[in-house]
């Protein structure tokens, strides 16, 4: 079994609206095609388990989490794993304060990936600024386990990341890993200067202004 | 049986959506005063057109081009048909055993078995290196070696200046399309033409382009001729496949046309508002779908989307269920738009459980947010009318049946207006309810349709007694009809049903059509 959260005291899931400050909390999912970042992503935004097709480019989701004296709204980019796709990535996990690179326990080479993940994600990053997770899923296929949690461990230690065995289809750890990261990203990055921003049904649409770099790199003119 | 030639050809995909004043001096004189295209029943008023075909292909008129050349391919059936029996009993596969597939595609199939070869429609892409891209059938890994004589086949009539365009042996057609750099090739027991085949090459070739691009296909293939494109087409494998099934199945294909949700017109000028009015700086199409159905679409002035591209999107949204969750946002190639480059597309669906899938076409990859906002403001527009509850009752009966039409002995028929490019078509009879029969009764359309559009000796109209139905079809300048009728029927009873049914169709063409398209 992967390692267990604990449950955090004062914070829930539901619970009332209440006057306190929401924040946004971009959260990225890299990792091999099939090794259940869309599944995990339903998990956060519906406590649900379902089968789907591989990901088309990116999918965007929230879910608001309440905690004792702030809100958190993740908006969740679940990235598509296969390769085709890998080269717009970058637009996903650049800015996030929440990274979670994912493998499945049953399948080796999404280790090897995920290995990877992480060296590109740590060319990019300045500690602290970023809460990283490893995370080993499918744990309901420990029949067929390749990796061992020691292994996943390990890495996450050398790198200096946060590691956490789930199961979506079970759903185990699922919940507890969003309420550690709701805690992590307000304690680690929500307490810099700017770094969560407020959220406000307005503010969406400037926030994306300010994060656009390049706009001619954009390669499909209109035009006849 | 009876034939009325035409004299003047019209390459039938140009046609259907090509502007007016571009092919009106082509075309021959409409048969039916009154019924000129751009007045047929479901053309679209100030002849706007929301479809429209306007890319570098078709103002060159590739197909007819190809069309010219199948005089010449007959030349070399003689020399080729030697190589095709080695390639159609080819039996040993070596390479069977090192194969190393990953992928847990469910098409293992044995490529040297019986039944594999006894499908009925193969379809093979490799990279002019002859290395395998795809197969309908079988692993591309088992197939390696029966690629390299497809290969072998290619470039050894290349180098004799000829282009291979299709070989007939042994009651199956193998046809070659050669789009650097890519090779597709088709190994069909159909009736079909070798021009059918060869559209629905083209069509796995779109597919792939919508992709990737064909700026990236070309920039990998100059760097690494050698490239296993398998890469990135893994996991994509089902859009093909899907596509090839459609190809079997979807009128519109055939028809190079869409069909559209039934929905009252008061109410689909509202929805079309309402999206004309959530707009923005780089949107350039919004579509709204229901399931295979469209419900409207609005463009950019001045830019078209191709039918074509239309179904590609149809079938890249209607093969996924990724789309369910959340709002999806992905780079897509519309090729006939553009080959070169990559439109960014917001698919999302309206509500959870919804048929209604909305899909916001953007030039800019960053435009996520404003797409999102775009989709907001439409559903707050949408929701404040009573059109939202109009549209979602409409959804209730997407089709209706050919009783409603009241023409004793027909069964089915297809019509399409070739101004606007949508057509409609009741829902399959119950003796058509099965796969097979849906697919035979597409496939004798498929007949009829390449009649109608013989490269060198196209019909006006035809009339087909067969067991099990009578067929008559008919195309003008405004619009095609297909028509399908039990064994009872008379020729003279088919030509007087297709006055009545155009009439019943003019009567619906608000419900069935699009007939005020917008753009923004
Ligand atoms: N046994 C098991 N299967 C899972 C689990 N999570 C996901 N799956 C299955 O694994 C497959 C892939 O899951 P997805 O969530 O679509 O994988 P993904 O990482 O989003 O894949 P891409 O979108 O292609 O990158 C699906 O069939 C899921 O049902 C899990 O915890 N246990
Ligand atoms: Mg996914």
């Amino acid at each position: 079994m992967g390692e267990n959260l604990p449950r955090v005291p004062g914070a829930q899931l539901h619970s009332s609206h209440s006057p306190i400050r929401t924040l946004r909390a971009k959260m990225v999912l890299l990792g091999s095609s099939g090794v259940g970042k869309s599944s995990l992503a339903l998990r956060f935004v519906k406590d649900e388990f379902k089968s789907a097709s591989p990901t088309v480019g990116c999918a965007y989701l929230t879910r608001v989490v309440h905690l004792s004296d702030v809100t958190l709204r993740f908006e969740i980019w679940d990235t598509a794993g296969q390769e085709k796709y890998h080269s717009i990535t970058p637009l996903y996990y650049r800015g996030a304060h929440v990274a979670l690179v994912v493998y499945d326990i049953s399948k080796r080479e999404t280790f090897a990936r995920a290995q990877m993940w992480l060296n590109e994600l740590q060319k990019q990053y300045i500690q602290g600024s970023t809460v990283m997770w490893l995370i080993g899923n499918k744990t309901d296929l420990n029949q067929e386990r390749q990796v061992s949690v020691q292994e996943g461990r390990a890495l996450a230690s050398d790198k200096g990341l946060l590691f956490t065995e789930t199961s979506a289809l079970s759903g185990n750890q699922t919940t507890e890993l969003l309420l550690a990261l709701a805690h992590r990203v307000y304690e680690g990055v929500g307490a810099q200067q700017g770094g969560l921003s407020e959220w406000s049904v307005t503010a969406q649409a400037e926030l994306h202004h300010r994060e656009r770099f390049n706009p001619v790199a954009s390669c499909c003119k209109v035009g006849p | 049986m009876e034939e009325e030639g035409q004299r003047a050809a019209v390459s039938w995909d140009n046609s259907t959506l090509a502007p007016v004043d571009r092919l009106r001096s082509d075309r021959a004189e409409s048969p039916t005063p009154g019924l000129v295209e751009g007045t047929e029943p479901g053309a679209g008023q100030k002849s706007a057109m929301f479809v429209h075909a306007q890319s570098f292909e078709d103002l060159t008129g590739e197909t007819e081009e190809e069309a010219q050349t199948d005089a010449e391919l007959d030349k070399s059936e003689g020399e080729s048909a030697e190589d095709l029996k080695v390639l159609v009993s080819e039996k040993a596969i070596e390479d069977q055993c090192n194969s190393i597939s990953t992928e847990s595609r469910s098409k293992e199939e044995d490529v040297s078995s019986e039944a594999w070869r006894s499908h009925r429609k193969h379809v093979f892409v490799l990279s002019e290196a002859g290395k395998p891209i795809y197969t309908r059938y079988g692993t591309e890994e088992a197939l390696s070696s029966t690629m390299g004589v497809m290969m072998a086949l290619v470039s050894f009539v290349e180098a004799e200046k000829n282009i291979i365009r299709s070989i007939h042996a042994d009651g199956c057609k193998v046809v070659f399309l050669t789009k650097s750099p890519l090779v597709l090739v088709g190994v069909s027991r159909t009736c079909q033409s070798d021009k059918e085949l060869l559209r629905e090459l083209q069509y796995i070739y779109y597919q792939i382009v919508s992709l990737l691009t064909l700026t990236q296909l070309n920039h990998i293939f100059q760097h690494k001729q050698n490239y296993d494109l398998r890469r990135l087409l893994a996991g994509s494998e089902y859009l093909t496949d899907n596509l090839l099934h459609r190809l079997d199945r979807d009128p519109g294909l055939l028809l190079s046309a869409v069909t559209c949700l039934p929905l009252a017109s008061s109410a689909r000028d509202v929805v079309s508002s309402s999206l004309q009015a959530a707009k923005a700086k780089n949107l350039v199409f919004s579509i709204l779908l229901a399931g295979d159905r469209l419900v409207t679409l609005v463009r950019k002035k001045e830019q078209f989307l191709h039918h074509i591209d239309l179904h590609l999107v149809f079938n890249l949204v209607g093969s996924s269920s990724s789309f369910r969750e959340g709002e999806g946002w992905t780079p897509i190639c519309l090729p006939k738009f553009n080959t070169a480059g990559f439109f960014h597309a917001h698919i999302s669906y309206l509500e959870p459980a919804s048929e209604l899938c909305l899909i916001l076409v953007s030039t800019d990859r960053e435009d996520f947010f404003n797409m999102s906002d775009c989709k907001q403001r439409f559903l707050e527009r949408l929701s404040k009318r009573s059109a939202y509850q109009a549209l979602k009752e409409a959804l209730k009966s997407p089709t209706y049946t050919v009783a409603q039409v009241g023409i004793p002995e027909l069964r089915h028929f297809l019509y399409k207006s070739k101004s606007s490019g949508l057509y409609t078509s009741p829902e399959f009879p119950i003796m058509y309810q099965s796969d097979e029969e849906q697919e035979r009764l597409m496939g004798l359309y498929q007949d009829l349709h390449s009649c109608l559009h013989h490269p060198s000796r196209p019909l006006r109209s035809f009339y087909r007694c067969s067991e099990a139905e009578n067929l008559f079809a008919w195309v003008t300048s405004g619009f095609e009809l297909y028509l399908c009728f039990s064994p009872l029927a008379t020729k003279a009873l088919a030509v007087s049903a297709v006055n009545k049914l155009l009439k019943w169709i003019r009567k619906e063409e608000d419900r069935l059509f699009i007939l005020s398209p917008l753009t923004y």
